[in-house]
């Protein structure tokens, strides 16, 4: 055997008498990669399909012509366009429904290969590839990704029949397509839309010029660095979930780390042995490395499976998230490339180079000669200790610097980071600081041997702490915003639902018939119609709502800011109210001006700014009469009526019978509220899931630290015993050990996450999604969180000290055995 | 006076149980002391141990100025470890947390015995007088093992049993800690039970017991 | 019989899951519904400059032979195509069942350069209007003066640009019997004229430099619904401008299982037309010149039609020119060497 296998099996086969350092290893890097994994393949899973849903559409980065004033316009301009040699190919798109159980509405595109560059592709079809003859001629091709299929339930070469009656062409499996998109020929999108001869946006595949002045009076190009709204509108959420991957991924490592250095310290005797038989230190060296990279590889292994699964269980819930906050679409099955596996293993292998390399530079190190010391491993980490008080300096005034410079999400994240960060390396020296307080005056030997060990403990025992702390902070910090969320949420839905029952016209000459039926019913006391135009403000996507002066606005639109006759004034026509996202995109306020119309009426000012959560789009509210003056192409798209609850089916009913309206046209406001309230529900599932993982991973560093304590501990605890104090009292002792110390921990985590959440609420939403949230603070909660906390550290010493109070004097003997 | 009777006691191993002792019979009156010799294996340390109460015989009785031992409650064997005795290892085992003086005080404390006069005499003729805010890994062997003796007698038990308390140590310093130990012992009135392999040192105490495969080989006094 | 890029239209209405456009299986393709060429069906004028629905493949084709103040040769050329997905009308929106395909190209001195355009029929993106003429697709055109007796010519593509001013008033060339043009000996057909008779002047520009040139040039008008056999693999057409007034239209089509089938037209100074047979047709290829695909193609014939004292050498201006369109072929202007010399253009397909 040569001399490397012959040193790799004497290293290997420590592993053999400490199992549970063997498997904290493991756990430890397979617990880092699992979630880090997992949330990686949940951002390349959306990622991919936001990539799709561009992607239904030519290559990326393309620069394209949208309408200055509403979502279409007459396909003569692209006419006259091509004739100018202009290279651009036209898109309709729009929503269809379809009637069901579960009324789906799906995003139309229509496209027209012919103009297409050859190269682009569509769904995966390059343009020159098309089968013109089955896509354009008749009946044509409905291209649609499985997912979308499958929510309609329906097969390939059926056809679907839209709630508005329309005969879709039959569909065709693209697999590569995003998921909720339907892509058809423009002629077929034209006649299912009814919009015959109109467009939405031009693709512009060649060089950018300026457009012709009468031209550029009813288009505007669009840069391409404005395509993958999706992508920017979502990367704040993928980069929330990135940042609690790479918590989770921190607390993983912490456990290996603390487990590879303990057995480098365990395994100093052999390492010295080996070495004074003659092997190199090179070949040593080489076998530590080995050794890691084998741990490293096998919990990259089964980090990447369990991460897989972790990922396909929250996926339904994280799909449902994008679609409820951006109404972006993302798959229900996991589709990986072949280079997530491989990177998942990677990134394992770094972990355990990150957790492992400090000690296998230390065995490096390891003079030949010198004496055993026990406690140098940690008399070093004491060491460490007392710089990472410096480091926690350090990142505090990073903090402050991004939280008072910073601008944009990422500097929020960094300050949050190191908000995190500092606390947890300022952790330990904190605890020993009031353990040492504790000291003073303690003169019962216990109890003074009590403040005395578990200082001593704390070493060993501050990696588990600091993870713990960082887990039950992101706790208290996600769960506070996330209530303080839904609190604030759910009160803006009771003021904004106010009506009872929610009306969806076909058209706006139904609309007004219907308005105009509706005020002659007794039984609908209010009637409010909401005019609609969606247009764009300095490249964003803009609802313009048009509402009618009537007090029931007043209560139902709770403004956040406010001019002193904000109503009359845009009762007027001189005023107008934006959404809090909108407002801050546009950076106005109230008493500055927006120049909303187009046909050259005067700016208006700002009267008002309402929350409007949950809407990617920015909304504006302008008073309906001059809307309709400005914006001729305004429709009436929806009706709210209050009624006696009692009065309310007969008159959905009554509506129904008369306008022929299905389901998914009459609402009633609990039927809205409850859809609204579902798509919260689930917009933070996949985050709390993920965070109380990470709760559960800090309990696992626990225990396992713990675990690796165990042993060494019994040569602290026979002393005692043997010098008369009862083995349960030791048990009670070191339980009350864990207990102080995590006790101190959770209370040091309270403010800390709530600091956390003061972060979140007014620093990272703001950037993420535009709009500031109250700092609510639940003491019920912080005290579920305290005791979870708690539990969860009793929980991780329970084993180990349940093995201490089942150990036979023989073993606390052989603490004082000779041979040793 | 200590009593020892027919003590046998066996391990349990892989290998079947392996007899340690079987049937020691010895006696040690109050204010005397026994030197216990043998080769590696032949019991010595286990005999200690069943003594200090730190583990429990098969068969046979020890009994403590007549009270037997064996019969009594782990509870009680602890108070016995805490009041009755003085222990010294061959490891010092000291307690790594605690300073020098705390470790002093430990065992004195815990028994309710603590007389600040006696220790301070103690702490002052072992040598540790100015060492008593040091932690024991800060202390060279001989130092701590002064420790580990004054630890011992702070609380002046009856009976102070030893498992090789100098074992560590070089020849001269181990004279010289033995000689103060013994010194030491005999101002605070205890009986000793020492475990050693050297014959030089069984012969400063009064009886010397040579154990054999688990029984009494020899047995002379002075 | 410009037909080489009208059936690669086909192909690639029928996707890429069809044979490989080497193989040109298009031309036997046989689709029900689209009207028949019939022998005896007299050409009526203006209306056939115009688009016929229900026939399957149509284009209108221009070639011209040009030459700047330094006397170098140019060769500009200028087709439309129009095929149709399914037989019927033309409609008012994207449901027309015609699809447009543009070429368009440019050979002179230090090169050959090609564009393709496509458009669907119905919105007005492209199409043809016989009365008064006029042919587009997108910033492509043909405008028609008097009928087609005067033609506007402009088109543009990556590095080129040509716009250029076709004017004739001698009569329209029908090819075969009073237009109606065999194919094969199996009764594949389409109909055929031609107006080679355009004098033209006017401007091309390549890499942003502008050129003044004359010269003259050929229309060729031809639609049919099944232009070629089973089996037929490509051709070599040639339209000749010969100096001492005459005009010269040939073409082979090869065949994997035997003899090309030829056939041509001579028109005499004076105009008088005469169809020529396969017998009376010799056509050699001398020389073979690599293109930029790979392909070897011959770019240098000897051209006999010993009946009316033809024995030219023709020689391509530009022996690369290939178009870069999406199924790819070679046509450029050739110069004539012999008894009489003159100029022409050359097309093949199928290599």
């Amino acid at each position: 055997m040569n001399p490397l296998m012959l040193t790799l099996r004497a290293l290997l086969s420590h592993w053999q008498r400490h199992r549970v350092q063997c498997f904290s290893i493991f756990t430890g890097l397979w617990l880092a990669t699992a979630l880090w994994t997992g949330v990686q393949a949940l951002n390349t899973q959306a990622r991919s399909d936001y990539a799709r849903a561009s992607a239904v559409l030519a290559g990326p980065l393309q620069a394209q012509l949208v309408p200055r004033e509403g979502e279409r316009f007459d396909q003569a301009l692209y006419l006259q366009l091509r004739q100018l040699g202009w290279p651009v190919a036209p898109v309709l798109e729009g929503r269809l429904r379809f009637a069901g159980e579960q009324p789906v509405s799906v995003r139309l595109v229509g496209i027209e290969p012919l103009s297409l560059p050859s190269t682009t592709a569509v769904a995966g079809v390059r343009a020159a590839d098309f089968d013109l003859q089955a896509f354009i001629g008749t009946p044509g091709q409905a291209w649609v990704g499985p997912d979308t299929l499958r929510q309609l339930g329906k097969a390939v070469t059926d056809q679907a029949v839209s709630s508005e009656g329309q005969v879709l062409p039959p569909f065709v499996l693209k697999p590569e397509l995003a998921p909720g998109v339907i892509v058809v020929d423009i002629g077929h999108a034209q006649a299912l839309l009814q919009a015959p001869g109109r467009l939405s946006r031009l693709l512009l595949t060649g060089p950018v010029e300026p457009l012709p002045a009468d031209i550029a009076a009813q288009l505007e190009l669009q840069p391409p660095s404005d395509d993958g709204g999706l992508q920017r509108l979502t990367e704040s959420f993928h980069l929330n979930l990135t940042a609690l991957g790479l918590l989770a991924f921190v607390v993983g490592l912490f456990i290996a780390h603390a487990a590879i250095g303990l057995a480098l310290e365990q395994r100093r005797n052999l390492i010295r042995s080996l070495r004074a038989c003659g092997v190199s230190l090179h070949s040593l060296l080489f076998g530590l490395a080995l050794e890691l990279g084998l741990f490293a590889v096998l919990g990259g292994l089964a980090g990447v499976a369990s991460g897989y699964g972790l990922a396909a269980l929250l996926l339904p819930d994280f799909a449902a998230s994008l679609r409820g906050l951006y109404g972006a679409q993302v798959g229900a099955a996991l589709h990986l490339p072949a280079w997530w596996w491989l990177a998942g293993v990677l990134v394992s292998v770094l972990g355990a180079l990150l957790a492992g390399v400090g000690s296998v530079l230390q065995a490096a190190r390891l003079p030949l000669l010198a004496l055993a010391q026990p406690q140098a491993w940690r008399l070093a980490q004491g060491r460490w200790l007392r710089r990472q008080r410096w480091l926690a300096v350090f990142l505090l005034l990073v903090m402050l610097g991004g939280w008072q410079l910073g601008q944009g999400l990422v500097s929020a994240f960094v300050t949050v980071a190191a908000l995190l960060l500092a606390s947890a390396l300022v952790l330990p020296a904190l605890l020993d600081g009031v353990l040492a307080w504790a000291a003073r005056g303690r003169r019962r030997p216990l109890s003074q041997w009590f403040i005395a060990d578990s200082r001593q403990q704390l070493p060993a025992l501050s990696l588990a702490l600091m993870a713990l702390l960082l887990a039950l902070a992101a706790s208290v910090g996600v769960g506070s915003m996330t209530e303080g969320f839904r609190k604030t949420f759910v009160g803006w839905l009771d003021l904004r639902l106010a009506a009872d029952l929610y009306v969806t016209p076909r058209d706006t000459a139904q609309g007004e018939q219907m308005y105009q039926w509706l005020q002659q019913q007794p039984a609908a006391k209010v009637v409010l119609p909401g005019w609609r135009v969606e247009t764009r403000l300095q490249g964003w996507p803009v609802q313009v709502q048009g509402g009618v002066d009537h007090p029931a606005y007043r209560s139902r639109w709770p403004l956040l800011e406010q001019h002193a006759q904000a109503w009359q004034q845009l009762a007027q026509g001189k005023g107008v109210m934006l959404s809090e996202q909108l407002a801050r995109r546009l950076g106005l306020g109230v008493g500055d001006t927006l120049a909303l119309a187009t046909d050259g009426a005067p700016p208006m000012t700002v009267v008002g700014v309402y929350a409007d959560y949950g809407n990617p789009k920015g909304h504006v509210l302008v008073n309906a009469d001059w809307l309709r003056k400005h914006w001729p192409q305004a429709t009436l798209t929806g009706l709210s009526l209050d009624s006696a609850p009692a009065n309310v089916p007969a008159l959905k009913a009554a509506l129904q019978q008369r306008f022929a309206l299905d389901d998914s046209r009459v609402v009633e406001q609990s039927r809205l509220k409850g859809w609204s309230t579902d798509v919260f529900n689930r917009t933070f599932a996949a985050t709390a899931a993920l965070n109380s993982l990470t709760l559960g991973v800090a309990g696992v560093a626990m225990f396992i630290n713990l675990l690796t304590l165990g042993q060494s501990r019994l040569g602290q605890l026979a002393p005692l015993w043997a010098l008369g104090v009862r083995r349960r009292q030791l048990v009670w002792l070191s339980l009350g050990q864990t207990l102080m110390l995590s006790s101190l921990t959770v209370l040091l985590a309270i403010p800390v996450g709530v600091l956390l959440a003061w972060c979140l609420v007014a620093v990272v939403n703001v950037q993420a999604f535009g709009w500031r949230l109250p700092l609510y603070v639940f003491p019920a909660q912080l005290m579920q969180l305290a005791v979870l906390g708690i539990l969860t550290s009793l929980l991780a010493s329970a084993w180990p000290l349940w093995q201490l109070a089942r150990r036979q004097p023989s073993d606390l003997l052989r603490q004082f055995a000779d041979e040793k | 006076m200590l009593v020892v009777e027919q003590l046998h006691k066996s391990f349990i191993t892989p290998q079947g149980p392996l007899p340690v002792l079987q049937g020691i019979d010895l006696c040690l009156a109050r204010g005397s002391s026994l030197a216990l010799m043998g080769e590696s294996g032949s019991g010595k340390s286990t005999l200690l141990h069943l003594i200090a109460g730190l583990d429990r015989a098969d068969s046979g009785r020890i009994l403590i100025d007549g009270e037997p031992l064996d019969s009594r409650s782990e509870s009680s064997l602890a108070r016995w470890r805490r009041e009755g005795i003085g222990l010294v290892f061959q490891q010092y085992n000291l307690i790594s947390s605690l300073d020098v003086g705390a470790n002093l005080a430990f065992q004195a404390r815990l028994a309710g015995r603590h007389d600040r006069p006696w220790l301070g005499y103690l702490a002052a003729r072992l040598g540790l007088a100015e060492l008593l805010t040091r932690y024991p890994e800060q202390l060279s062997g001989g130092q701590q093992q002064r420790v580990a003796i004054g630890r011992a007698l702070a609380a002046r038990p009856a009976w102070v049993l030893a498992d090789e308390p100098t074992g560590s140590l070089d020849e001269a310093s181990s004279d010289e800690v033995l000689g103060l130990f013994l010194q030491l012992v005999a101002e605070a009135g205890s009986s000793v039970l020492m475990v050693t392999h050297s014959q030089r040192l069984a012969a400063r105490l009064a009886h010397c017991c040579y154990l054999q495969a688990g029984r009494v080989r020899d047995e002379h006094g002075p | 019989m410009k037909s080489s890029a009208s059936v690669l239209l086909c192909l690639l209405l029928c996707g890429c899951d069809e044979p490989a456009p080497e193989s040109f299986a298009g031309l036997g393709q046989q689709v029900s519904g689209f009207s028949q060429v019939t022998r005896d069906h007299p050409l009526v004028f203006p209306r056939d400059h115009g688009a016929h629905d229900g026939f399957r493949i149509e284009w209108w084709y221009v070639t011209a032979n040009l030459k700047d103040s330094q006397g170098r040769d140019w060769g500009a050329q200028w087709t439309l195509f129009r095929s149709a997905l399914r037989p019927g009308a033309e409609t008012r929106d994207w449901n027309s069942p015609n699809l447009w395909m543009g070429h368009a190209a440019l050979t002179g001195p230090g090169g050959h350069r090609s564009g393709e355009t496509l458009a669907r029929g119905g919105v007005g993106q492209a199409g043809v209007v016989a009365e008064p003429f006029r042919a587009w697709i997108n910033d492509w055109s043909l405008q028609g003066h008097e009928g087609i007796a005067g033609l506007q010519m402009k088109a543009a593509g990556e590095g080129f640009r040509y716009d250029l001013s076709l004017r004739s008033d001698r009569p329209l060339v029908l090819h075969g019997s009073q237009g109606y043009s065999e194919k094969s000996g199996k009764g594949q057909a389409s109909y055929y004229y031609s107006q080679p008779f355009y004098r033209v002047s006017g401007e091309v520009e390549r890499d942003g430099q502008c050129i003044a040139v004359t010269g003259q040039a050929w229309l060729d008008r031809e639609w049919s619904s099944q232009p070629l056999a089973a089996g037929q693999t490509g051709w070599d057409w040639f339209s000749l401008h010969l100096d001492s007034g005459a005009k010269l239209m040939l073409f082979q089509v090869r065949d994997t299982g035997g003899l090309p089938y030829r056939a041509g037209t001579w028109v005499s100074p004076q105009g008088e037309v005469v169809a020529l047979r396969g017998d009376q047709i010799q056509l050699e290829a001398l020389a073979w010149n690599r293109q930029e695909d790979g392909r070897a193609v011959p770019t240098r014939w000897r051209v006999r039609v010993v009946e009316y004292g033809v024995d030219v050498r023709a020689d391509a201006v530009e022996p690369r020119a290939w178009m870069r369109t999406r199924f790819a072929y070679w046509e450029g202007p050739v110069r004539l060497q012999g008894r009489v010399g003159g100029r022409g253009y050359l097309e093949m397909t199928g290599y």
